[in-house]
């Protein structure tokens, strides 16, 4: 037992600079929908809590060279109630609703769900497929990282002593894009994924494909993104023989373990399900916008 | 004493019903949705400390030693209890194993067992007290599977434990060594070799069912004081008060009169708080204390503490003619108990077939201890288990004979004056209502849609009666409370209340009951069987009995006339007949306005055993969806018909159908615990241990059937534990249909399913 800490700065600077100078373990908490429920289990015995939830840059979606700032405070049902936003990322929104509750959504946010490094965070694969770009400021200044850099191990970030994710970058979107993100549970909802799919994808006018990414959840140490799965898209109609490679590509690269969530080979065995689904579910999207 | 309406209850089909039989608002509902209403770990008392158990890494393990000095020495710590605090009781007697549970003694039983506790001023220090206790264990092999404990190399819980009803017939067991089988139970009827001779279908099939949580949403905690007179007050939710009040005495060795318990709101309990676990040790680390003392548990101490409902493995064997009679059943069933007997398991083999009219049955039953927590009821304990089994069989017998499946079931059903295999003979039942009800319903007449699967089941409970202690007292202006000794855990208190004011003649909002502490009433029975309604029904409609009785004495009186001059009907004393004389009527608060004037308070009490309940049948219709490429099932309609005898309050009957569905659901599809090789509990969390959400669920449909016990004043028969039985087979055999393989193991969880599917394909 220690004496525990709680901050609640309102600058950036102020923030980074509290967990610059913390002694033990220091948390950032946005939602605290992870923070507090793993201190409440006796998983964390944090000493100081740096509170962003004050800090107004951290909170908030806005338009930025054709694209989208989001802080990464924002909670999940800013992001779901922000038409312009939905519209353009229907398939992070896939990923974000699938958070929790309506109540559980109402405190998380994408920063936290990225941080937590949970393999099966619901809105990371999405995020990877969109190309989202992570504005990382710590003590020695920004870096902008991919999504997928962060996460390193189940609940290990590549972020440095002091480091805090600011915003997320999403990039334009061109016209015949569509995103979507699956992911299954036992139940219908209140649950973690046993395995998830995210898939972005770009048509030309003809519908043939001009980019793609895939990115996978749940089935290895930290979400991937399978650049062989959106490889396998690109250049083609995406017809039947592109889905099949698709799947493969997508099984192919599912490092699972068997736990209490599922088996190694159910995991593999439905990524490749969810794939197919996704991929269908993206590309309904994607015709909608040419 | 001879009670007249345990003879004669004055049930009358054509009484006219004023209140029973409508859905009023639950006087008790308003603090429940606004969170006023004061659940057991809402009491605060000064002074009061935080208490925290230490529990057992190990599933199994000797304890060599404990050394609690360090965490007596830090600061804020006020007691420390361990087992050696309890009085020695020996082990394998009732209550020394009882107390074994609450607090290891000798040995670790399970992972989460507790062995020792702590008093602090906060839970931090006590956290961080329990961390200074060091527990040095010697530790032992363990066994979680019951059929792996059944073995004669299996290692062994109890030295002692020789299996009680051993036979040298029977080479898995033998009195003369130690065993983890407790015992083995018998029961049957007729000649069961020459019967499926005759069978012209004979179906055999082996099952096996997971533990499965109660899943009660609010966790147990309780606030224990001791009094300088050494008078122990405890508050819990529970669903027991008087047998906790007597256990205590025993395990603790308190008289009786020095103990009382104060059962709280109680957020869920489902057969699951019949017994104690914080109780006894709140209890002992407040007289250590000399300060109030609450422990609550967490969710994890409710999974790795708590019990489950008894896995089971079965063998089940039907055989029938072609004409759809059953000539005889058979079946072998094994229960695992957790670390001591306690499972209930005789209900299964008696309640297994109860609704079909078997003449040749034979059954073995085994009761088994491994180390995981130790069970404890839930909903018809351990019977849908095994009728998972059964009608799992019945379905394909069905099927292999050509015949409806509500039809094959009625060719067999009970009827009025059946005699069942345990030698009770039933007066007035409703299987065959019930039956005819399902198979005139909508639902059923409903073609299946396509690509999904229709599973039929049925399911039977006893229903319950036994010792019922209660007051009824009318206030000066009219009104009446009554006090409730048997625990409400589901609502029980209005359709109770409603009994009482159709009895009196008074609107259901003058009446309003109270949960009694131990002090207050004779004993009563626990909240379990389905009892509560009935029982105590039978006795407050007595107590209302005796104030009419009164009351119109005492109008006589006024009067000066006759006692047998004074007539009572809706809610009024009036005069019998011209000759009695002119008066105006007298409500009961006329007459209760007249205490000081007449004879004083009016008030009724009633104590009895009640006897009279009516068994219970329900049938079960769900359709499925099955996704064949993840596994996952979709239940898209389910259909719960049931007999209730009499609805007192008929949105609490189709709240209690609607809710043994739901947790059969649960149980059926995705509840299981899953332990490592180390005996850890892996899923100790609502997030892993995966009960359904609101969304997995359909709006459960319900047909009530109303074929009245003639034994209860109001026709009423016990609706809380039929509506689990039918379930996770009626769901197994709508998979069955389905997907073309029935399941025979739980859960039917994704995973599986898509094994099963996968291993139906392979086999093509």
């Amino acid at each position: 037992m220690t004496d525990l800490r709680y901050e609640a700065p309102n600058s950036l600077n102020a923030a980074v600079a509290l967990l610059t100078e913390a002694k033990g373990l220091a948390r950032v908490m946005a939602g605290g929908t992870d923070v507090i429920v793993q201190m409440e289990m006796d998983q964390s015995e944090p000493e100081l809590i740096v509170d962003i939830k004050k800090i107004p840059k951290l909170r908030g979606i806005s338009a930025e060279n054709g694209g989208f700032r989001v802080g990464a405070a924002t909670t999940g049902m800013q992001l779901c109630d922000h038409k312009t936003f939905a519209a353009a990322w229907p398939g992070v929104i896939d990923g974000v609703k699938l958070i929790g509750s309506i109540q559980v959504k109402g405190r998380a946010s994408m920063g936290g769900n990225l941080c937590n490094a949970s393999p099966g965070a619901d809105s990371v694969p999405p995020m990877i497929a969109a190309g989202a770009i992570a504005r990382v400021v710590g003590p020695n200044g920004v870096r902008e990282v991919p999504v997928e850099r962060i996460p390193t191990a189940p609940g290990k970030t590549s972020l440095a002593k002091g480091e805090i994710i600011a915003s997320f970058f999403l990039p334009p979107r061109p016209k015949g894009s569509g995103d979507a993100y699956m992911r299954f549970t036992p139940r219908t909802e209140m649950d973690i994924a046993v395995t998830g799919v995210a898939i972005n994808l770009t048509l030309d006018a003809e519908g043939v494909c001009t980019a793609a990414r895939v990115a996978i959840g749940a089935v290895a140490p930290t979400a991937l993104l399978v650049k062989d799965a959106g490889d396998a898209l690109i250049g083609t109609k995406v017809d039947e023989a592109a889905i099949e490679k698709l799947v493969a590509a997508t099984r192919a690269a599912c490092k699972p373990i068997d736990d209490k969530r599922g088996t190694k080979a159910f995991r593999i065995e439905v990524t490749g399900v969810l794939a197919r689904r996704v991929a269908m579910a993206a590309l309904e999207r994607a015709r909608g916008n040419i | 004493m001879a009670h007249d309406i345990l003879e004669n209850s004055g049930f009358a089909a054509d009484r006219k019903l004023n209140i029973v039989g409508t859905s009023p608002i639950k006087h008790d509902g308003w603090d429940k949705v606004t969170g006023a209403a004061k659940f057991s770990s809402d009491l605060i008392l000064p002074g009061m400390l935080v208490g925290k158990i230490l529990r057992s890494p190990h599933p199994h393990a000797v304890i060599k030693s404990i050394d609690t000095s360090e965490a007596e020495k830090l600061a804020g710590v006020k007691a420390v209890v361990t087992g050696a605090d309890f009085p020695k009781i020996k082990e394998g007697t009732p209550y020394g194993d009882m107390t074994r549970m609450v607090m290891a003694q000798e040995k670790v039983y399970h992972e989460g067992h507790p062995v020792a506790a702590v008093a602090a001023t906060s839970e931090a220090v006590a956290k961080k007290a329990l961390k200074l206790i060091k527990v040095d264990y010697e530790v032992l092999p363990h066994v979680i599977d019951p059929v792996a404990a059944m073995q004669p190399d299996a290692p062994i819980l109890h030295s002692y434990m020789r299996t009680k009803g051993a036979t040298p017939n029977d080479p898995k067991v033998s009195a003369d060594r130690p065993s983890n089988i407790v015992e083995r139970y018998e029961l049957g009827v007729g000649d069961v070799d020459a019967a499926f001779k005759e069978a012209d279908v004979i179906v055999e099939r082996t099952f096996d069912t997971k533990p499965m949580h109660q899943g009660y949403i609010e966790p147990q905690s309780c606030v224990a004081t001791c009094s300088e007179e050494g008078e122990i007050e405890l508050w819990c939710c529970t669903q027991a008060p008087f047998v906790y009040r007597d256990r205590l005495s025993e395990i603790l060795k308190v008289d009786g009169s020095k103990i009382k318990v104060q059962q709280s709101e109680l957020g869920g309990g489902f057969g699951g708080k019949t017994a104690f676990y914080a109780e006894p040790v709140a209890i002992q680390l407040a007289r250590k204390a000399r300060r109030p003392v609450k422990i609550t548990f967490t969710r994890s101490e409710v999974f790795r503490g708590t019990g489950p409902v008894s896995g089971t493995q079965s063998r089940i064997k039907i055989g029938c003619k072609k004409d759809g009679t059953i000539t005889a059943a058979e079946a072998e069933l094994i229960f695992q108990t957790g670390p001591y007997s306690g499972s209930a398991f005789t209900n299964a083999p008696q309640a297994m077939f109860t609704r079909y009219d078997l003449k040749n049955v034979r059954t073995v039953s085994y009761e088994v201890v491994s180390n995981r927590p130790k069970v404890a009821s839930f909903r018809a304990p351990c019977v849908p288990q095994v009728v998972f089994g059964v009608e799992g069989i019945m379905s394909e017998l069905a099927n292999k004979i050509g015949m409806d499946q509500i039809d094959f079931r009625r060719k067999n059903a009970m009827a009025d004056g059946a005699k069942t295999i345990y030698a009770e003979t039933f007066g007035k039942i409703g299987f065959i209502e019930t039956l005819e009800a399902a198979k005139a319903c909508d639902h059923y007449l409903s073609p299946v849609p396509k690509g999904q699967g229709r599973g039929i089941s049925t399911g039977f409970w006893f229903n319950r009666g036994g010792e019922t202690s209660s007051t009824l007292n009318v206030a000066p202006d009219g009104s009446v409370t009554i006090t409730i000794g048997t625990a409400d855990v589901a609502g029980s208190r209005i359709s109770i209340s409603m009994m009482v004011a159709e009895e009196l003649g008074i609107p259901v909002d003058k009446v309003r009951a109270v949960l009694a502490d131990t002090h207050q009433l004779g004993f009563n029975r626990v909240t379990a069987g389905s009892r509560t309604t009935f029982s105590q029904g039978v006795v407050l409609v007595d107590c209302a009995r005796k104030v009419i009785k009164e009351m119109a004495g005492r109008a006589a009186r006024i009067w000066n006339v006759p006692e047998e001059g004074v007539e009572f009907s809706n809610g009024s004393f009036r005069p019998a007949g011209a000759n009695v004389g002119e008066f105006q009527p007298l409500t009961i608060a006329d007459i209760a306005k007249k205490t000081t004037s007449t004879e004083g308070a009016i008030a009724a009490r009633s104590d009895m055993n009640v006897t009279g309940a009516g068994p219970g049948f329900g049938c079960h219709i769900v359709d499925v969806a099955v996704d064949e490429e993840t596994g996952a099932v979709e239940i898209k309609r389910y259909t719960v018909v049931e007999d209730a005898g009499k609805a007192i309050h008929p949105l609490q009957v189709e709240g209690q159908f609607q809710g043994g569905a739901v947790q059969g659901i649960g149980w059926a599809l995705n509840e299981e615990y899953i332990f490592g090789e180390d005996g850890k509990m892996q899923n100790p969390g609502f997030l892993d241990y995966r009960m359904p959400v609101a969304s997995d669920v359909p709006n459960i449909d319900t047909v009530i059937v109303e074929v009245p016990n003639p034994r209860h004043p109001f026709g009423l028969r016990g609706v809380g534990e039929v509506p689990v039985v039918p379930t996770m087979a009626a769901i197994a055999n709508a998979i069955g249909n389905c997907i073309g393989v029935r399941p025979q193991s739980l859960p039917m969880s994704p995973p599986r399913m898509l094994q099963w599917i996968k291993e139906r394909d392979a086999a093509k």
